[in-house]
C-alpha cells in the first residue's frame, strides 16, 4: 500500500483559520481508518481565501480541497477526497487564479516545505549563490543592475545601483540589512515569503553579501511576525549547519553570517535610516539623508538595506541571468510584481504578475469584485500612505511612472479594496491619527502636522467652518508633504487629498471636480 | 495559594519579591549570552519581555548600567516601543487590529463587540485582570480580515460569533488550569 500525502499550509494565515487543527484531524481521521497518510507542511499558494487548502498528491498532480475546517474532514475522507466533493478544487496549479500568474519571486512558495533545505534545493534552491561564488564580485553587481530590479519599498530605487555604491565604498566592514519591518496595511508579500520559503531571502541575502563583500547580514522582522521569525531562525540554522553560512560559505573561502533582529511595534522602523537606529539598539528615529546608508549604514559602515522581496528575487535572477527578469514588465518597471489583494475583496491573496496589469484587472478578473457583494468605492494602494483610487482611476497600469502620473503610489503593491459604506473622510482621519501614534518625532511637520489634521479633519466632519478647514487641511497637506524628513510625514496627505479630491461629499463639500492632482 | 500567573488586579509581596529574584535570574543570563555592546539592547528587553512577560521600572538602572547607557536613554528605548510593556500583562492579552484593511471588513464593529462583550475599554483591563484589550496596526492577514491575536495566536476572519468562540475557549482553558491547580499538593514560592 502506498502512502498518501496530504499537504496542509502551515504559513500563519491559514493556521489563523485553523490549518493546524485541519492537520491534526486529518492525522486522526487516518489513524482511526488505518490508513497510511503523510500530512506535510506547505507554505502557502496565496490564495487566502481559500485557507485552509488542503492539497492530495495524485499521479496528475496535487489535487486541492478548500477552504477546509476541521469538521470537513471526516466527510473528505468518506469521499475518499474524490474530486466530486463540494470542496474540490481540481489541480491547484490549474486554478486560474493561480495558472495566469508569472511566479518568479513566489516559484516554490506553496510547493515546497519551507522547512526543508533538502526540499529548497531539490526546487533549484542556492543555483543563484553557486553561480554568483564563481563570478567576480562587480559582475554580480553588474548582473543585478542589469536586471532592472528596483526596490519594491516607496522609493523603488534601482537596486544594482544602490550595491555598486556599497561595493565602491571604501573599507573592509560592511553589512547586508533587509528590511522585513512590513507594516503596512494591505502587504503580507514579505510574510509570505520569510514563512513559505525563508531560504530564498537566505540566500539572496548571502549572494548580496559576497556581491559587495559584506561579511555580515541582519534581518530586522517586525514583531507582529513571530512566525516569519521562526521559520527564519530555522532556515538560517540549517543553512549554517550545511555550510550554505558561516567562515566559508561553500568552500569558497568567503563568510557570511546572518542574523534575526526582532522590532518592537513601531510603523517607523520601516523607514530604512529608523531601521538602521533600531538594530543600532537606539529609539528608531530617523536620520538625515544624506550620508546614504549605502556610504554610512549600520554602525556607520557602508551597507546595502534592501527589502524582503528586493533580496528574494536576486537568487533567481543569478539563476536565469538578467535578460530572464528583464524580459518581463513594461518601461522602467522590469520583472514582476508581487500584487497583494486584501481588505472587503472576494478573492484576496498573493497575484504575482509581471508589471503592466491594470488594477481593474486584479480587481474584478483576480479578485472576483467585494466580498460584501457591494460596488467598490476606493481602493488604496501602496500602504496607509498611498493614495485612494476611485473608479474613474482604476485603467492604470500597475507601473511605477503609471502611479506617479497620478499623484499616487504602487509602493510595496498592497491593495486595500473598500465598499460603498467607506467613510472617505474617516478614513482620512484615520490616515492622520495612524501618522500622530507612529511619528518618530523628529521633525515638526509629521509630529504635529499630524496632530493638528485630526483636530482640522474633525471640525470638517462635525461642519465647523467647514471651507476653511478644508483650506487649512490643504495648507497643512503641503507642509508635511514639503517639509517632512521622511515619507512618514511627507505622504500622510496622499491618502487625505486623494480622499478629499476624489470623494468631497464625504467632508461634506460639493464635488466641485477641483482636483489638485 | 498564589498561583504563577500574576495578574495586574493583585500581587501579593511574597509574590512580588519571589517574581523579581526571578527575573534578576533571567537578566544574569541575558547579560551574560548577549554581551554589552548596545546593538544587544532591544534583544536584552525582548528576552526579558519574553521572561518576566514585561520589563519592569526597577530593573531599569541595572540595564542602562550594564550597556554603559544613562537611565534616560534606556528609559527612552522603551517607551518608545509599543510592544514593550512596564507593567505585568493581564493573563490573557487581545490585540485587535485596526489597520485600513481590518476596517474595511469590521474591525470597527468587531472591537466593539469585543469591548462589550468583555467590558473594558481599548487600552484596558477586565476587572479581575484576566483580559486586556490592545490595538495593533497590521498583523498581515489582510486578505483574511478582520484579524485579531490571542496571547499572540493569530486568529482571522473574526466574526463576533468567532469572538466569543475564541473567548469561551480561552475561560474554558483557565477553568481547567484552575481546577488542576486546585487538586495539585500547594507549591511554596
Amino acid at each position: 500500500m502506498t502512502t498518501m500525502q496530504i499537504y496542509v499550509p502551515c504559513d500563519s494565515a491559514a493556521l489563523a483559520v485553523g490549518a493546524d487543527e485541519v492537520a491534526a484531524a486529518i492525522a486522526a481521521e487516518a489513524l482511526q481508518r488505518g490508513l497510511d497518510i503523510r500530512v506535510l507542511r506547505n507554505g502557502t499558494r496565496g490564495l487566502l481565501w481559500l485557507e485552509t487548502l488542503v492539497e492530495v498528491e495524485t499521479p496528475a498532480g496535487r489535487f486541492g480541497f478548500g477552504p477546509v475546517e476541521a469538521a470537513d474532514v471526516p466527510a473528505l475522507f468518506d469521499a475518499a477526497w474524490s474530486p466530486g466533493h463540494p470542496l474540490a478544487l481540481g489541480l491547484v496549479a490549474e486554478i486560474p487564479y493561480l495558472a495566469r500568474q508569472q511566479r518568479l519571486t513566489f516559484a516554490r512558495v506553496g510547493i515546497t516545505e519551507p522547512r526543508s533545505l533538502a526540499d529548497y534545493i531539490a526546487h533549484d534552491g542556492y543555483r543563484g549563490l553557486r553561480k554568483a561564488l564563481d563570478m567576480a564580485p562587480a559582475a554580480i553587481v553588474a548582473e543585478v543592475t542589469a536586471s532592472g530590479l528596483r526596490g519594491r519599498g516607496g522609493a523603488a530605487f534601482p537596486t544594482g545601483i544602490k550595491w555598486n555604491t556599497v561595493l565602491k565604498a571604501p573599507g573592509s566592514e560592511k553589512y547586508i540589512v533587509c528590511n522585513a519591518d512590513e507594516g503596512d496595511s494591505g502587504t503580507f508579500a514579505d510574510r509570505i515569503i520569510m514563512e513559505s520559503d525563508p531560504f530564498v531571502l537566505v540566500e539572496g541575502m548571502t549572494i548580496a553579501g559576497i556581491a559587495v563583500g559584506a561579511a555580515r547580514g541582519y534581518i530586522y522582522v517586525r514583531s507582529e511576525y513571530p512566525h516569519a521569525i521562526a521559520r527564519l531562525e530555522t532556515a538560517i540554522a540549517l543553512a549554517r549547519h550545511h555550510g550554505y553560512l558561516g567562515t566559508n560559505v561553500l568552500g569558497s573561502g568567503r563568510a557570511f553570517e546572518l542574523e534575526v533582529r526582532k522590532g518592537a511595534g513601531a510603523y517607523i522602523c520601516g523607514e530604512e535610516t529608523a531601521l538602521l537606529e533600531s538594530v543600532e539598539g537606539k529609539r528608531g528615529i530617523v536620520r538625515a539623508k544624506p550620508p546614504l546608508p549605502a556610504l554610512a549604514g549600520l554602525f556607520g559602515k557602508p551597507t546595502v538595506i534592501n527589502n524582503v522581496l528586493s533580496l528574494a528575487t536576486v537568487p533567481i535572477i543569478l539563476d536565469k541571468g538578467a535578460a530572464y527578469y528583464q524580459d518581463y514588465g513594461m518601461g522602467r518597471s522590469r520583472g514582476t510584481l508581487p500584487v497583494q489583494l486584501a481588505g472587503n475583496i472576494r478573492h484576496g491573496g498573493l497575484i504575482e504578475l509581471a508589471f503592466g496589469v491594470t488594477l481593474r484587472e486584479i480587481l474584478y478578473d483576480y479578485g472576483g469584485g467585494s466580498a460584501s457583494g457591494r460596488p467598490i468605492k476606493a481602493v488604496q494602494v501602496g500602504g496607509p500612505l498611498g493614495a485612494y483610487l476611485p473608479e474613474s482611476q482604476w485603467d492604470t497600469p500597475l507601473d511605477y511612472e503609471a502611479f506617479a502620473g497620478l499623484w499616487a503610489v504602487l509602493g510595496h503593491g498592497g491593495i486595500v479594496v473598500h465598499d460603498d459604506r467607506a467613510d472617505m473622510a474617516k478614513l482620512a482621519r484615520y490616515a492622520m491619527e495612524f501618522c500622530a501614534i507612529e511619528s518618530c518625532g523628529k521633525c515638526t511637520p509629521c509630529r504635529i502636522g499630524s496632530t493638528r489634521g485630526v483636530e482640522v479633519i474633525d471640525k470638517i466632519r462635525e461642519g465647523t467652518q467647514r471651507t476653511q478647514h478644508v483650506v487649512l487641511l490643504r495648507d497643512l497637506c503641503d507642509t508635511m508633504l514639503n517639509g517632512s524628513l521622511c515619507a512618514m510625514g511627507g505622504m500622510t496627505p496622499y491618502p487625505v487629498l486623494s480622499a478629499l479630491n476624489h470623494f468631497p461629499e464625504d467632508f461634506g463639500q460639493a464635488d466641485t471636480s477641483q482636483h489638485a492632482a | 495559594m498564589p498561583t504563577a500567573t500574576v495578574s495586574p488586579a493583585a500581587v501579593s509581596p511574597v509574590v512580588a519579591a519571589a517574581a523579581l529574584a526571578a527575573i534578576d535570574g533571567i537578566l544574569a543570563d541575558l547579560f551574560a549570552r548577549l554581551g554589552d555592546r548596545q546593538d544587544q539592547l532591544l534583544p536584552v528587553l525582548h528576552g526579558l519581555q519574553e521572561g518576566a512577560g514585561y520589563i519592569p521600572p526597577e530593573r531599569v538602572p541595572e540595564i542602562a548600567r550594564h550597556f554603559n547607557l544613562s537611565l534616560a536613554e534606556v528609559h527612552g528605548v522603551i517607551t518608545f516601543y509599543h510592544y514593550f510593556r512596564s507593567e505585568p500583562p493581564p493573563r490573557c492579552v487581545i490585540q485587535v487590529c485596526r489597520a485600513e484593511a481590518c476596517q474595511s471588513m469590521g474591525a470597527d464593529q468587531l472591537l466593539e463587540h469585543a469591548q462589550a462583550a468583555l467590558g473594558c475599554g481599548l487600552h484596558g483591563h477586565t476587572a479581575d485582570g484576566a483580559f486586556g484589550l490592545e490595538p495593533v496596526y497590521c498583523l498581515g492577514q489582510c486578505a483574511s480580515a478582520p484579524a485579531l491575536t490571542i496571547n499572540e495566536a493569530v486568529f482571522a476572519r473574526v466574526s463576533p460569533a468567532r469572538f466569543d468562540a475564541l473567548i469561551a475557549g480561552v475561560l474554558a482553558d483557565d477553568a481547567r488550569t484552575s481546577a488542576m491547580q486546585a487538586s495539585s499538593v500547594e507549591v511554596t514560592v
